[in-house]
Parts: C-alpha cells; structure tokens; sequence
C-alpha cells in the first residue's frame, strides 16, 4: 500500500493570494516603495469628467501597465503624471499626484523640472528632427546637465547603449534621427528620454506603431531599463502587458477597476468586469 | 453574368467615356495655351517697346573747354555740332570748370549721348529734317556715331532730357523703402505671430484679432496710402515723399501677410514636435526657440519674401505719400524725398515724348527681372530648406 | 461564477472551439465509463468477451488524448487564454491525461481479469471487490458530472467519496494479504486480484484529480496536494 501524500502535510506553499481588494479603488499596499501615486484624483475636459477618484501607487523600479478598452482614460491619467494634460486648455484637476511623496501639482512645483524627473515616451516615435546626436544631447545641454562635448559625447553613447540603439547608429550620429525606422525612431526617442536621467518613464502605446520584431526589441528594453527606473506604461494590447508588466491596472470609464500583479489578474483576476475585458467579452 | 474582359476596351460606354476625358483633357490644355498666350503676347509687347532703351546713340566730339564754355557748356561744342549733342551731356562743363581750374583752355575729345531727337531717329521712332538726317548720317558712316550699350539707364537718375534719364534713383529708392519695410514689418509680423499662435489662449478676443488680420490682408492697397497720410506724415510729421514714410506704409501694407504666413508656417510644424519637446521639459519659450521657428523659418522666409516683392511692385499708396515727385538725385538718407521703381514707370508712362515710351517699357522689363528673381529665390529656398518629418 | 461563460466571448469561433473541446472531453470521459463498465464485469461476473473487449478498445482512448491535447495547443497557440478561459484549458489537459490513465487502469483490470479462472473467483472476497468498483464507477461518474457541470461543491462531494473507497480498498487488500499467508500455493492469481483491486483504487485516485481540477477552474486556486479540510475550504469559500 502506499502512501498517499495527499492528505499528509502541505507540500506546495497556498496560492499566493493577492494582497489586495474587491473595491475598485483601494491601493496596492504592501509592495515595495511607492514612486508615484495617484490620490483620489479627478479630471474633468470641460464638462465631461474623464477620471472619477483614480486611487494608484506605482511601485519603484517596476514595470506598471494600464489597460483598458478605447477612452477608458488610461492616457488621460498616464499624460497627468507629468502634468502634460496642463498644456490641453479645458482641462481642470482634482485631487494629488505624488512623486516620492511630494506633490506634483502643488503650486510652488516648475512644470519644466517636473518633467525632467519623469519621462514620456509617445506612441508615434517622434525624433526631433535633427541628428541622432542633437535629439539625444539637446535636453541635456538646455537644463545644464552635460556641459562640455566630451561629456555630452559619453552622455550620447551611454543612452544608446542603454537602449540598445549604438551599435546600430554608432557610425552614423550625424544623420537626422528621422532616418531611421520605426523601431530605431521609437529606441531613440527611449534614448533621448533616459539621457535627462528621470526617475520615471511614461510610455503611452510605445510599440502600438511597430513591427512585431521591434515590439519584441522595444519590450526587452522595457525589461531592462526597470532596474534603473519606474517604468508606467499604457497599452491596449494585453499580451504585451502580460509579457512586460509587473503590476497591472485595468481602467474602465476613467475608474480603476482592478489592480493586481500582474500574473495573478491574468491568471485569476478578482473582478468580473477584468475578466470579462481580459477573455474578451467585451470589448 | 459572365464577366467578359476580352473585348470590353471596345465596349461603346467605355470608348464614350475615354473621348469624353480626352475632349476635357483637350479643353484644358487650350486654356493653358490662351494663358501662356496672352502671357507670351504682354512679354513680347513690353520687351519689343522697352529693349531699345537698354542701347543709345553717342557721338565723338572734341570738347574746348574755352572761355565762353566756362560759362555755357554748350560752347565747348562745335557750332555745327550742337544741335546733334545732347543739352544734358555738356551743362555740366561750367560747373567742371570751376571744379578743375586746370581743365581751362585744354580740350580732349569724350563720347557723350547726342540728343534725343537723334537717338530716336536712329531708332527708326523720329523723322529729322534732311539737312540733319544728311548729316548725322555722315557721321554715322565716318565712324563719329555710334550705338553702344546704354549703362547710364543703371546709372543716371531721372532726367527732363529722355537721353540721360535712368533708374538709379528709382532703384535706389526701391531699395530703401523694402530696407524700411522689412525693418519695420518682419519682426512685428513675426513675433505678433509667434505670440498668437504659440502662446495666446484659444479665446474670443484672439479669434477676433485672427479675423481682422484677415481683413487687413484683404483691404485695397491704397487705403494704407491714405493711412499712411493721415498718420505717418501728418501725425508723426515724417517727411513726406521719403523712403522712410513709404516703408512704414508698405510695411503696414506687408503686415498683416507676414503674420498670416508665418502663422501657416508656425502651423504646419507637426504637434509630436512639440509635444516631445514638451516632454523633454523645456519651457513653452524654448520648445519655440529650438524646436518651431527652425522648422518654420524656410516658410516664414517665404512668405516675407513674397509679401516684399509684392510690395516692391505697389504704386498705389506711395503715390498717396508723395513718392511721384521727380527725382534726378538718388536719396542718400531714407528721409530723403525719393521714388520707387514703379512709380518712375508710371511716371514716365504719362510723358508724352516718344522718347520716354522706351524707358518706359524698359523699366517695366527691369521691375519684372527683380520680381521674378525675387519669387525664384522664394521658391528656391522653400525646396531647399524642405524638411521630411 | 457562470459556468457557461466561456461561451461568451466577441468571438464566435473561439465560443465554438472551446465547446468543442469540452464536448470532446465529455465523449472520452463516457468512452472510459464504459471501460470501466465492461472490465468491472470482466473482473467479477468472469464476462471473457468483455474482458478482451476492453483490452482492444484502449487504443481509442488514447487516440482522443493525442487529439485533445493537439486541440488545445492551438487553442493556446491562437487565443493566448487568460483567466477562466486559461484555467479550462490548462483543466482539460489536466484532465484527459488522467481519463487516458484511467482507460489504462481499466484495461489493466480487464486483462487480470482474463487471467482468472471461475475458482479464483469463488476463492476471492468478490463481493467486496465488486462493491468496491461500483463505488469507484460512481466517483468515476461524479467527477464527470462535475466537470462537465464545473459544479465545485458536487467536486468535493466526490472526493469525499474517494476517501471513503481508499477505505475500502485499504481492507479488502488486507483480507487478500491474509488469504495468501494462509494459501501460499495460491499467489498468481491472488496477485492479478490485488493489481485488478489496486488498478480500481487508482481510479478513484484519479477521478479525484478530475475533481481538483473544477476545483481550480471555478476557484481559481490549486488545490492539489493540500488537505481534504483545506480543499473543501477553498471549494467552497466565498468568491473574492
């Protein structure tokens, strides 16, 4: 006869249950550091509100994705943390957003250096159009953190390699970056914001006008850049976010619906509206 | 319905149809043609009235700077050569004299212009009596008469004498006034449009402003000629007829189409542009600095330099501002009275001498070279400058 | 949590290829049903036909695993499932190889079957082996029901139902050990009786496995390896 080890002691540790919530709005505690959150915040285009009470902490150095079907507000919220919305006129904001605590819509904040702290990367690749060398060592000489040629020369190298771009354009630094293709355009612009040394990347879509083959190229950049930064990033594609994200936040009509790591709301998401958004049952 | 390809270009609907679009195609070939006609037929008018002005008739003379000479050029002249030399070409010589009292009493021989009566003769456009036409022909055949290439129209100011009238004051008058204009027009015009279309608020009051810019570029060109009356000369007291009171007034006139251009240049750099920029957190300065005007600028200098050649060719309002008058003296000081290039024409083309028909032609044939070089370098630096974003 | 979800998804083909895989797992489960049928008559009523019958069907059940399996490779290779619709793909998998090992078991039964002859029977506890595997046909038959009806609460009932026929088979395997210390001459075929006897309590093991895998389906958790207490708890626990 033998042993059933069945109904002997646990052999394999409980699943791990997510340490969060039913209620749609509660945080993500209980992670590492905080790098950015998002408190009770409202956003209204005119008279239509976009976001209702977003509660969310972006943990550091960690990948966050925000899903969510068309209109959703996904972008809306991502284009708030570096107060980008600020440059759309009808726009009115209510509640906090804090960047290692402080608050970045606090009236004595300079936009301007808010925005060298946290990156953004748009969907469309948009290289200045100037050289490869210009785009990258064009912000970096304005704020004053490379000053000689020598040192924007290392800065320039530094940033394509981190995005895995030199190799590829490290003869060719003069030619205007809109030369390259699509996934060279989008990794330079990757480059051009890393050169500034934010704390935070925002990628809105960064792969949604690229090839299968530089998506692939782009998201193993994303895999390796969150050891050095906090990396937000939207997508409407779910394997991407599945592939990439470490956190995910699903959004449906400018509310967070969910938020979870991400193995556990693709595996055994804790609201019905997530699930039926994730299997596709709705759109 | 079995499709049927072999064939179907025989199909009478489908041949209907092809000579339908060659007929159109045929129709608007011809209105190119009449176009170009009557493009072609205005050139070959103005050119075969105006080409003869670019050449003159000069006759070789001994000048005695004698005694009576010191006093009436025309004395330095052989008797019977004085009906033949230009008035013009020696009542200089008292003055010269006086000037140079060493040249009293020498004589030297010089090539001067002969009269005009003479130099239109051998244009084929006067009659002389025999005696003079015996004479000059003689001349002619000796060698004493010739027909050179006529520099004095590029170097001589206007003159009563159509022989010696040139355009240099005009063009140098011309120059001064698109000096002032452009002075005075590009940085408002420019920076008025950097402002409303990169820094002012989407509101009411700026959509108005936008609207009567509009208007300003619509309004007849005269109208600023009696703005410019009414303000620059009466009000502000510049002097009237001067280079500097018809650059502000074209410069006025120029404003509202350097605004408009440059805001179309400003527009049609791509959002993404900025929005990186933005992103890269530069201030709304600097996004325009670095990244907008470099981009616009191939088309803000466009659009200036069109709006300059337009108004290199208006006459309207500068009449009103009193630059007709005559001028023989080129201006050395833009509050010089002084008169453009357009003007000199329409004041020639109201002389009644034969003579000044010629010139007039020729001055058109001048003002339309400058025009056109100037639009080609619009051109030319709109290709060059084309960006690929 | 409605079970019948995954019918519903924006695709129609999707809906339609998920259907069909179920349904495939349905028709294999009641293929092994019937194994187990004719080899439980084999072994007790001594029905030879039957017993060879069940030797020569295997190869049907083994065929519809390679063919479930390959469905749902191209179901994960297509639709990269999530959540529930992940969850029912990674159950059946789960589930037809342990129908196919069960096929097998059965037709182990049925070839001891054919080893015996009448007096081995009439010598043996037959009763309770018989008993037994009308035990074991009805977890077999439960923890079908459940998957097909993805009813956790019917899943824990049935592995409730197995504990109670590892009982069972505990003492019948006893009673057999003592029969052959006291006839020692007699040991081949008590022997296929105690591989026939093991074969069914194998069942009932994997009919149990069937059963955790709805758990996992409509829970969400796995709850293999864990407690009988624990399980039921995680079965039937309010749905976060």
């Amino acid at each position: 006869m033998e042993t059933d080890t069945r109904d002997g002691p646990v052999t394999k540790a409980n699943v791990t249950m997510p340490e969060t919530q039913t209620t749609p709005d509660q945080r993500t505690a209980g992670r590492a550091s905080t790098k950015m959150s998002a408190t009770d915040l409202n956003l209204w285009y005119g008279e239509t509100q976009a976001l209702h009470g977003i509660n969310l902490d972006m943990p550091s150095q960690e990948v966050t994705a925000l899903i969510g079907p068309s209109g959703c507000g996904k972008s809306t919220f991502l284009r708030c943390l570096n107060r980008m919305n600020d440059l759309i006129p009808q726009v009115r904001i209510k509640g906090g957003v804090a960047l290692d605590g402080e608050d970045i819509y606090d009236p004595s904040v300079d936009v301007v250096q808010l925005r060298t702290f946290v990156g953004m990367v748009f969907q469309k690749p948009n290289p200045f159009p100037k050289s490869i060398y210009e785009n990258i060592a064009y912000a970096p000489r304005l704020h004053g953190t490379g000053t000689s040629r020598s040192e924007l020369d290392d800065l320039v190298e530094s940033s394509l390699k981190r995005a895995g771009l030199w190799n590829e354009v490290a003869d060719r630094l003069d030619t205007p970056g809109t030369e390259l293709s699509g996934g060279q355009q989008q990794r330079l612009c990757i480059a051009r914001a890393i050169a500034v040394n934010p704390e935070v990347i925002l990628m809105d879509e960064p792969a949604s006008a690229l090839d299968p083959l530089a998506t692939a190229t782009v998201e193993e950049l994303i895999h390796e850049l969150k050891d050095n930064y906090t990396i937000v990033i939207v997508t409407h594609n779910l394997q991407q976010a599945a592939r990439v994200a470490g956190y995910t936040a699903f959004f449906h009509m400018g509310q967070i619906v969910e938020v979870n790591d991400t193995d556990t709301l693709f595996t055994n998401p804790a609201e019905q509206r997530t699930e039926d958004y994730i299997t596709g049952r709705f759109g | 319905m079995q499709r049927r390809l072999t064939g179907s270009a025989n199909d009478p609907r489908i041949l209907a149809r092809y000579r339908r679009e060659t007929r159109f195609k045929g129709y608007s070939i011809a209105a190119l043609f009449v176009a170009f006609g009557i493009i072609l037929a205005f050139f070959t008018d103005i050119i075969s009235q105006g080409y003869s002005a670019f050449w003159r008739t000069e006759i070789n003379v001994t000048l005695d700077y004698n005694e009576r000479a010191e006093r009436i050029g025309r004395f330095a002249v052989a008797e019977d050569l004085r009906g033949i030399v230009s008035r013009g070409a020696v009542r200089g010589i008292p003055l010269e004299i006086s000037n140079n009292p060493e040249l009293a009493g020498i004589t030297r021989e010089a090539w001067v212009p002969v009269a005009s009566r003479i130099d239109q003769y051998f244009k084929g456009n006067e009659e002389l009596t025999p005696e003079l036409a015996r004479q000059v022909e003689a001349l002619k055949a000796e060698g004493l008469i010739r027909n050179t290439f006529n520099w004095a129209f590029f170097t001589e100011g206007d003159s009563k004498l159509p022989e010696l009238a040139g355009i240099f004051s005009a063009a140098v008058g011309s120059i001064m006034v698109l000096a002032v204009t452009l002075v005075f027009a590009f940085p408002i015009g420019v920076m008025s449009a950097i402002y409303l279309e990169e820094f002012a608020p989407d509101n009411r009051l700026t959509q108005i402003i936008e609207v009567n810019i509009n208007n300003l570029a619509a309004v007849p060109s005269i109208i600023f000629g009696l703005l410019g009356l009414a303000v620059f000369i009466n009000t502000f007291g510049v002097p009237r007829s001067s280079a500097l009171v018809g650059g502000l007034t074209l410069g006025l006139m120029t404003l509202p189409i350097i605004i408009i251009s440059t805001r179309a240049a400003l527009r049609s750099v791509p959002d993404p542009i900025r929005l990186g920029a933005f992103a890269m957190g530069c201030s709304r300065w600097q996004v325009v600095r670095d990244h907008v005007l470099p981009l616009s600028l191939p088309g803000i200098l466009t659009g200036t330099i069109i709006g300059l050649a337009q108004a290199m060719g208006e006459t309207a309002p500068l009449i009103i501002v009193g630059m007709i008058a005559y001028i023989p003296e080129a201006p050395t000081s833009i509050l010089d009275a002084a008169t453009v290039l357009p003007a000199q024409v329409f004041t020639w083309a109201g002389e009644p001498r034969q003579a000044f028909t010629e010139k007039t032609g020729a001055g058109i044939i001048v003002l339309l070279a400058i025009l056109l070089t100037l639009n080609a370098t619009a051109v030319f630096l709109r290709r060059k400058f084309e960006r690929r974003w | 949590m409605d079970k019948k979800t995954f019918t519903q998804h924006i695709s129609q083909q999707y809906n339609e290829d998920l259907e069909h895989i179920v349904t495939r797992v349905m028709t294999m489960g009641g293929l092994v049903e019937q194994q187990l049928e004719a080899a439980l008559e084999a072994l007790v009523d001594g029905d030879e036909q039957k017993g060879e019958q069940v030797v020569t069907s295997d190869y049907r059940i083994n065929a519809m695993e390679v063919e479930l399996d390959e469905a749902c490779t191209h179901i994960l290779a297509r639709r990269q499932p999530t959540a529930s619709d992940l969850r029912l793909i990674m159950a059946v998998i789960k589930a037809i190889t342990d129908l196919e090992r069960i096929g097998d078991e059965a037709e182990r039964v049925g070839r001891m079957a054919l080893h015996l002859l009448d007096e081995d029977r009439r010598r043996s506890p037959m009763a309770e082996i018989a008993a037994l595997g009308e035990q074991i046909k009805g977890i077999l038959r439960g923890a079908l029901d459940a998957f097909a009806r993805m009813d956790s609460e019917q899943a824990v009932r049935v592995a409730q139902e197995d504990i109670k026929a590892d009982a069972q088979y505990d003492s019948i395997v006893r009673n057999l050990v003592k029969h052959l210390e006291d006839n020692p001459k007699s040991v081949p075929p008590v022997l296929d009786i105690v591989w026939a006897t093991r074969s069914l309590e194998r069942i009932g093991d994997r009919s149990r496995n069937i059963c955790e895998y709805v758990i996992y389906f409509v829970r969400g958790k796995d709850v293999r390896h864990i407690s009988f207490e624990q399980m039921a708890e995680e079965a039937t626990g309010d749905r976060r």
